[in-house]
C-alpha cells in the first residue's frame, strides 16, 4: 500500500522534469560526433582515397559484413577495387574504425538508414566514399610509408633519408 | 638425450642440438629470426638470447644465444629472465628503427614473422622518431616482389640462394647499416628456386608477385592440402582460393618429399587454373563440320546417353596427369581391355620398365629426403634441374655429405652453419653427371660426361661391370670412358649411401637399364645403394600401375573396334606423332574429350566435358618415388566468372564443371541406366583398390570422408575468415549455403576442428602467436623433423634387398655421326616444357621459345651463328630407343612424309658432335610437339 502510493507519488513529481522524448522526424535529434552510424570512406587531405585495401577493418568485423578487393595503380598505389558494406548486418561496433590504419573508414552520426527493401542496405565503395577527410582531418598514410606512390619515391616520405647508393664505393 | 633445465625446471633434449631448437621443440616461444631449421644457425640477428647459468648457485649468469649454444647435459638457462627479455625486446627495436611505416600495403603483413616477434617481444610502440634509412627496389623479375625498405639483415635470403640453393645473382651488398640484398643490377632472379625466398625471407622484402595481381591476406584464403602437379616428384604444396580465383601456391611441409622448399615451376604455375584456356561449360556439335557450341550439362549428357546406348564400342584414353580415380573411373566406363594410357608406345614402354625395374630389384627408391643423405651420386641422362627441379636442390644438399666428416672431426655441430661451411670450405661430395648436354648442376659436380643416349648407357653399363664383373662388359669402349668409369665405381663402393639418379629425359630405355645395373651391381656388392628415376608426370608411375596400352595399340584397335573415343585430361598431340593422332581422331565416329583447358585435340572433339582442375577435385596421384598421396579440394569451382578476375565477385551460378570421374559415373548413368554407387570419392577409392590389389595402400593416403576431430569436419577457411556476410550480397541479399563436401573430411567453411588435424588433413599452418609459415614448428614433434604423426603419403613399392635380379645384357652400340645429319636430342625446360604451368603469365614469360640447338663448334662449322634461322627436315618417325639397333630410320622412311621446320639456332654448350637439341613441349613448337625424341634430322641454313 505504502509502496504504491511512493510510486504514484514519483510518477506525479515527473509531470514536472523536463521533456527528453522530441517529436521525431518533425524534429532532430542532437547527434554527437562519435555516435557510430552510417559508414564512410573518406579521402586523404590530398583528395585521394584514403583506403589502402588493407583488409584490417573486414578481419576486425564480428559479423563479416565487410568485403573488398585489393588492387594497385600504375605506380603501385593500393586501394580497393571493390568495397562493400552489406548494412543489413553491420552492427555498428566500429571495430572497423578501430582496426583503420590510414583513418579511411569512419563512422558517421548519421542512422537515417532505412530501407523498405533488404538489397538496398548493400552499399559499394561508390556509395560509401566521401569527399573530405572526415573526423580526422590531416593524416595521409602515404607520406608516412616507405611504399612508393606515384609523386613520391623511395626517401621522400616524412623522416626518410635519401636512397642508399648500393654501387658507392663510399663506407 | 640429455636434460636440460630452463627456469629451473628439467626437461629432455637432444644431446648437442642447438638450444633454440631445443627449447622451440618443447613449445616455448622464444623469438628467432636468422635460424632456420633447414639452414642452420648464424647467429646474425641476436633475437635469440637466452640466460645461461654456471650452476645452481648461480644467479647472475650470462647472456647467449639459444641457436649458437649446444644442449649440453645438466645446461642450465632461463627464456623468462627478466636481462634477457629485455635484451630480446631491445633487439627488436633496434631492428625496427629503420623499419617503415608498411604494413598495411606490404604482402607480408598477417604472416609477417617480424610482426609475430615484434608482438612476442612486447615491443609495441616506436620510441625513435629520428630518420630512416631507405632504398631502391630491384625488378626481379615476374616472380618475386622486392622492397628492400623492409630489411631486418638476417642474412636468410643469401644463405637460402647463395649457400642452400646454389644461386649466384642474390648478395648482400654494401656495408655498416646499409647493407642490401638484391642483385648487382635489376634483372629475373636465376635461381629456379627463387620463389622460395618469398618464404624464407621473415619480412615483406621478398614477396609473391603473382599474388601481389591478386592481393589477398593469408587468412582471407580457402585452402587445403594439395600436391604438385607440375612434375614427378609430388611436391606437398597450399593452394589459397578467394572469391573463386586460385590465389597463389605455398610450400606444405612434408619432411619426406619437399621439406621446406618448392621449385618456382610447382610455386607459380598455379595460374592456369584462372586461365582464359579453361573449358567451363560443356560444349557439344552433332555435326564435325559445325562449330562447338556451348551446352548444358543435361543436354551433354543426354547426348552422350544416346550415343552409349545400344552397341556402341567405346574407348577409353586416360592419362598421367589425372588422378588415379579419374583414370580408374574411365577404365570401369570403357572396360579394362579398352582402356588406353594415352602416352605414346616408346613412353609406355619407358615407363613399364621403370616400374618393372623399382618393383623386382633390390635397390629401394629413395624419397627426396634420402637423396639429401645419399653421400655419393650418379647422375644418369637426365637434366633434374629441369625434369624434376626439386630433386636438383636435394643433390645440392647431398654433395654436402662427406665434406660435413671434415666438421665432424674438428668437433663443430652440424647446425653451426657458418662454421662448417667455413671448415667443408669448396670440397663437395661425389657427385657425377653424364647427360647430353650441360645442365645446372655442373658445378657441384665431380666429373661431368656428355654424350647422346647411347653413349649414356655405354658408360652406365662400363660402371655396372667395374662395380660388378658378372654385369655384361661394354666392348669397344674408349679408353677415357673406361677410366671415368672405374673412377665412379671406386667413387660408389667407397659411399656408405650411394645413389644413382636416371629418368625418362633422354627417352632411351637402354639408359634407364643401365642404372639399375650400376645400382644393381652396388646392391650385389654389398651397398645400401638406391635408385631414383625421373618421371616425366604427377602420376605417370600411378598411370601405368592402373595398367592399359600406349595411344599406338589404341589406334590399331580403334581401326577395328570403336565408334567412341573418350579422352581424359589429355593432349594427345603433345604424345604422338601428329599423322598418328590425326589418324585416331579421324577413326573415331564420336570423340569425347573430358579435360579442363582446351587444346589441339579438344578442338577435335564433339563433346567437351569441363573437368576441374587439382584445385577443384580430390583425388590420389603416385609420384616417382611410389608414394601415393592425396590432393583435396581447394574450392568450389563456378561455372563463369564474370569480369575479370581481380576483382568481380562470380555469379552466384553452380558451375557445371566437376570431377573428372564424377562425369564418368554420369555417363555411365546417361549411357547405360549403370546405377553405380559411386557417392563420393572413398567409394572410387575404394574400387580402385579392390580392381588393383597393388594399389591397396592408396586407401591410407589420408584419413576417409567420415573421419572426425571431436565430431567435427576439419574447416579450409581460417577462424578469421573475412567477408562472409558480403562478399555474395551484390548478387543475393541472403547469404547462400556453404557448399557441401561429400568427399573428404575437410569443410568449405570456417567452422570446424580449430586442433591440429592429422598430418595429411593440414591446410594450413597456424598457431597462437604464429602467424607466419613458422608456425610449422608447432606441427613438428622435433623441430626440422617429421610433421607430428608422420609425414603424408603411402609408398607403394618396397624394395626386397638382398633379391637378386639378373643384369640387363643390352648393349648398344657407340654413337656414330652421321655425315649431313644429326641426332636431335631432348632439351626439358623448368619453364616451358609443362603443359599446364606454361598457361600461367609468369612462367610463360620465362619460358625459351622454340628452337633448335647446336653447340657452338658445329655451328660455327656450318657457318651459322646464334640467332640464324635454320630449317630442319625429320627423317621419318621409328623408335630410336626401343633398343640400339632400331635406331636407323630408313625402314620406316618411305611411309611417312619428312617434314620441314623453322627454327632460331641457339647455342647449348656440352652437345657432342653431330647432335643437336630440341626443346620440349614449348608452346608454338607445332607439329614438332609430338616428335619422339631422339630423332635423326637434317639441317639447312635459310
Ligand atoms: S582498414 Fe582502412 S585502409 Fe584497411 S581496408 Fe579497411 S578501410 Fe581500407
Ligand atoms: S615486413 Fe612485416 S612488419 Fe614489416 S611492413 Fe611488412 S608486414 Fe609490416
Ligand atoms: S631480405 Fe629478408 S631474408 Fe634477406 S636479410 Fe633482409 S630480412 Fe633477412
Ligand atoms: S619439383 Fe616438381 S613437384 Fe616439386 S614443386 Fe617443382 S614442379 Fe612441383
Ligand atoms: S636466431 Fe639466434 S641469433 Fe638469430
Amino acid at each position: 500500500m505504502w509502496n504504491s502510493l511512493k510510486t504514484m507519488w514519483i510518477v506525479f513529481l515527473h509531470m514536472f522534469r523536463r521533456r527528453v522524448t522530441i517529436q521525431y522526424p518533425d524534429e532532430k535529434p542532437n547527434i554527437p560526433p562519435r555516435w557510430r552510424g552510417r559508414i564512410i570512406l573518406s579521402r586523404d587531405p590530398d583528395g585521394e582515397e584514403r583506403c589502402v585495401a588493407c583488409y584490417l577493418c573486414a578481419a576486425a568485423c564480428p559479423v563479416d559484413c565487410i568485403a573488398l578487393q585489393a588492387t594497385e595503380d600504375e605506380h603501385g598505389r593500393r586501394y580497393p577495387e571493390f568495397f562493400r558494406i552489406n548494412f543489413s548486418r553491420c552492427i555498428f561496433c566500429g571495430y572497423c574504425e578501430e582496426a583503420c590504419p590510414t583513418d579511411a573508414i569512419q563512422l558517421t552520426p548519421d542512422f537515417e538508414m532505412g530501407e523498405y527493401n533488404r538489397k538496398n542496405l548493400v552499399y559499394e565503395k561508390e556509395d560509401l566514399l566521401i569527399d573530405g577527410t572526415g573526423k580526422y582531418p590531416g593524416y595521409n598514410f602515404y607520406r608516412v610509408a616507405g611504399a612508393t606512390i606515384g609523386g613520391k619515391n623511395k626517401g621522400e616520405a616524412e623522416n626518410e633519408a635519401p636512397p642508399v647508393d648500393p654501387h658507392s664505393l663510399l663506407p | 638425450m640429455a636434460t636440460i633445465h630452463i627456469d629451473n625446471r628439467p626437461y629432455p633434449a637432444k644431446d648437442g642440438e642447438n638450444l633454440l631448437q631445443e627449447c622451440l621443440s618443447l613449445g616455448f616461444n622464444l623469438p628467432y629470426f636468422c635460424w632456420h631449421p633447414a639452414l642452420g644457425s648464424v647467429g646474425a640477428c641476436r633475437q635469440c638470447a637466452i640466460k645461461q647459468f654456471k650452476n645452481e648457485e648461480d644467479k647472475r649468469g650470462k647472456i647467449v644465444m639459444a641457436c649458437m649454444t649446444a644442449a649440453k647435459d645438466g645446461i642450465r638457462i632461463s627464456i623468462d629472465d627478466p636481462e634477457a627479455k629485455e635484451f630480446r625486446t631491445s633487439v627488436a627495436e633496434w631492428l625496427m628503427v629503420n623499419h617503415p611505416h608498411d604494413c598495411p600495403v606490404c604482402d607480408e603483413g598477417g604472416e609477417c614473422h617480424l610482426q609475430d616477434m615484434t608482438v612476442m617481444n612486447g615491443h609495441v610502440y616506436r620510441r625513435y622518431h629520428g630518420r630512416k634509412r631507405t632504398f631502391h627496389n630491384q625488378d626481379l623479375g615476374p616472380l618475386v616482389n622486392h622492397e628492400m625498405n623492409r630489411c631486418i639483415q638476417c642474412y636468410r635470403c643469401t644463405r637460402f640462394y647463395r649457400d642452400y640453393a646454389g644461386g649466384r645473382d642474390l648478395d648482400a651488398l654494401m656495408l655498416r647499416n646499409q647493407v642490401y640484398f638484391g642483385r648487382h643490377q635489376d634483372g629475373v632472379l636465376e635461381s629456379e628456386f627463387s620463389g622460395n625466398l618469398v618464404e624464407v625471407c621473415p619480412t615483406g622484402v621478398f614477396t609473391d608477385k603473382t599474388l601481389k595481381r591478386h592481393y589477398t591476406r593469408k587468412w582471407d584464403l580457402q585452402t587445403a592440402p594439395s600436391v604438385c602437379v607440375h612434375c614427378g616428384l609430388g611436391c606437398n604444396t597450399i593452394p589459397g582460393e578467394r572469391y573463386g580465383v586460385l590465389r597463389r601456391i605455398r610450400n606444405r611441409f612434408n619432411g619426406a618429399v619437399n621439406g621446406y622448399f618448392l621449385c618456382d615451376r610447382g610455386r607459380y604455375g598455379y595460374e592456369f587454373v584462372n586461365s582464359e584456356r579453361r573449358t567451363r561449360q560443356p560444349l557439344l556439335r552433332k555435326n564435325r563440320t559445325e562449330p562447338l557450341q556451348l551446352a548444358s550439362k543435361r543436354d551433354a549428357l543426354q547426348h552422350l546417353g544416346e550415343m552409349l546406348s545400344g552397341r556402341a564400342r567405346v574407348i577409353g584414353i586416360g592419362s598421367p596427369r589425372a588422378s588415379l580415380e579419374a583414370n580408374f573411373a574411365l577404365r570401369t566406363l570403357v572396360g579394362r581391355d579398352r582402356f588406353y594410357l594415352g602416352i605414346s608406345e616408346r613412353d609406355s614402354r619407358l615407363l613399364a620398365s621403370v616400374l618393372d625395374i623399382l618393383k623386382k630389384g633390390p635397390a629401394r627408391t629413395p624419397s627426396l629426403h634420402e637423396v639429401e643423405l645419399a653421400d655419393a651420386v650418379l647422375v644418369l641422362g637426365e637434366d633434374v634441374a629441369n625434369t624434376a627441379p626439386r630433386l636438383g636442390l636435394a643433390l645440392r644438399q647431398s654433395v654436402r655429405r662427406q665434406p660435413e666428416k671434415i666438421a665432424k672431426k674438428m668437433d663443430i655441430p652440424l647446425w653451426d652453419d657458418h662454421a662448417v661451411r667455413a671448415a667443408m670450405q669448396e670440397e663437395h661430395g661425389p657427385l657425377f653427371i653424364a647427360t647430353m648436354a650441360n645442365t645446372r648442376l655442373d658445378d657441384i659436380a665431380t666429373r661431368t660426361f656428355r654424350g647422346p643416349p647411347a653413349e649414356l648407357a655405354r658408360l652406365g653399363l662400363a660402371i655396372a661391370h667395374a662395380l660388378d664383373p658378372i654385369a655384361p662388359q661394354v666392348p669397344d669402349l674408349s679408353d677415357t670412358t673406361q677410366a671415368l668409369a672405374s673412377a665412379i665405381a671406386e667413387k660408389l663402393m667407397a659411399a656408405e649411401r650411394p645413389l644413382v639418379i636416371s629418368g625418362m629425359g633422354c627417352g632411351d630405355n637402354a639408359v634407364v637399364e643401365a642404372a639399375a645395373n650400376v645400382t644393381w651391381a652396388l646392391c650385389n656388392m654389398g651397398r645400401a645403394a638406391e635408385l631414383c628415376y625421373v618421371v616425366p608426370e604427377c602420376n605417370s608411375l600411378g598411370a601405368m600401375l592402373l595398367g592399359g596400352g600406349s595411344l599406338e595399340t589404341a589406334l590399331e584397335a580403334m581401326n577395328d573396334a570403336a565408334d567412341i573415343l573418350i579422352i581424359l585430361e589429355n593432349d594427345l598431340y603433345r604424345r604422338g606423332d601428329a599423322a598418328m593422332v590425326d589418324r585416331l581422331l579421324a577413326a573415331a565416329r564420336h570423340i569425347v574429350i573430358i579435360d579442363h583447358i582446351e587444346h589441339a585435340t579438344s578442338a577435335k572433339a564433339d563433346v567437351v566435358l569441363p573437368a576441374a582442375t587439382f584445385a577443384e577435385a580430390d583425388g590420389t596421384l603416385v609420384n616417382n618415388e611410389g608414394r601415393a598421396q592425396r590432393f583435396f579440394q581447394v574450392f568450389v569451382p563456378k561455372g563463369e566468372i564474370e569480369g575479370d578476375i581481380k576483382g568481380d565477385t562470380p555469379r552466384d551460378i553452380p558451375g557445371d564443371i566437376q570431377e573428372s570421374w564424377r562425369w564418368m559415373r554420369d555417363i555411365m548413368v546417361a549411357g547405360r541406366g549403370d546405377e553405380r554407387q559411386w557417392s563420393s570419392l572413398d567409394d572410387v577409392t575404394a574400387a580402385c583398390a579392390a580392381a588393383i590389389p597393388f594399389l591397396e595402400p592408396i586407401l591410407r593416403a589420408a584419413p576417409p570422408a567420415a573421419f572426425r576431430m571431436d565430431g567435427q569436419k576439419i574447416p579450409r577457411e581460417s577462424h578469421r575468415y573475412s567477408g562472409r556476410t558480403a562478399m555474395h550480397a551484390n548478387v543475393n541479399i541472403h547469404e547462400p549455403e556453404q557448399p557441401h563436401d561429400p568427399d573428404t573430411a575437410l569443410a568449405f567453411s570456417m567452422e570446424g576442428y580449430l586442433g591440429h588435424p592429422p598430418p595429411s588433413l593440414i591446410s594450413r599452418f597456424w598457431a597462437p602467436g604464429w602467424n607466419s609459415i613458422q608456425a610449422l614448428n608447432k606441427f613438428q614433434d622435433e623441430v626440422g623433423g617429421q610433421l607430428s604423426g608422420g609425414d603424408p603419403g603411402e609408398r607403394l613399392i618396397q624394395a626386397t634387398p638382398g633379391k637378386k635380379a639378373a643384369y640387363f645384357e643390352n648393349i648398344p652400340p657407340g654413337f656414330e655421326p652421321r655425315p649431313g645429319e644429326w641426332l636431335l636430342l631432348p632439351l626439358h625446360h623448368i619453364f616451358g616444357s609443362e603443359e599446364l604451368s606454361i598457361l600461367a603469365p609468369g612462367i610463360a614469360e620465362l619460358s625459351a621459345q622454340p628452337y633448335l640447338a647446336l653447340n657452338p663448334e658445329d655451328a660455327s662449322n656450318l657457318g651459322l651463328t646464334a640467332g640464324d634461322e635454320v630449317q630442319l627436315r625429320l627423317r621419318a618417325q621409328t623408335d630410336v630407343t626401343a633398343d640400339g639397333s632400331a635406331a636407323d630410320g630408313s625402314a620406316n622412311a618411305a611411309t611417312t612424309p619428312a617434314e620441314i621446320f623453322r627454327l632460331t639456332l641457339r647455342f647449348k654448350p656440352g652437345l657432342l658432335h653431330g647432335t643437336a637439341g630440341l626443346p620440349v613441349g614449348l608452346t608454338g613448337m607445332g607439329n614438332l610437339a609430338g616428335v619422339a625424341l631422339p630423332a635423326w634430322g637434317e639441317l639447312k641454313k635459310v
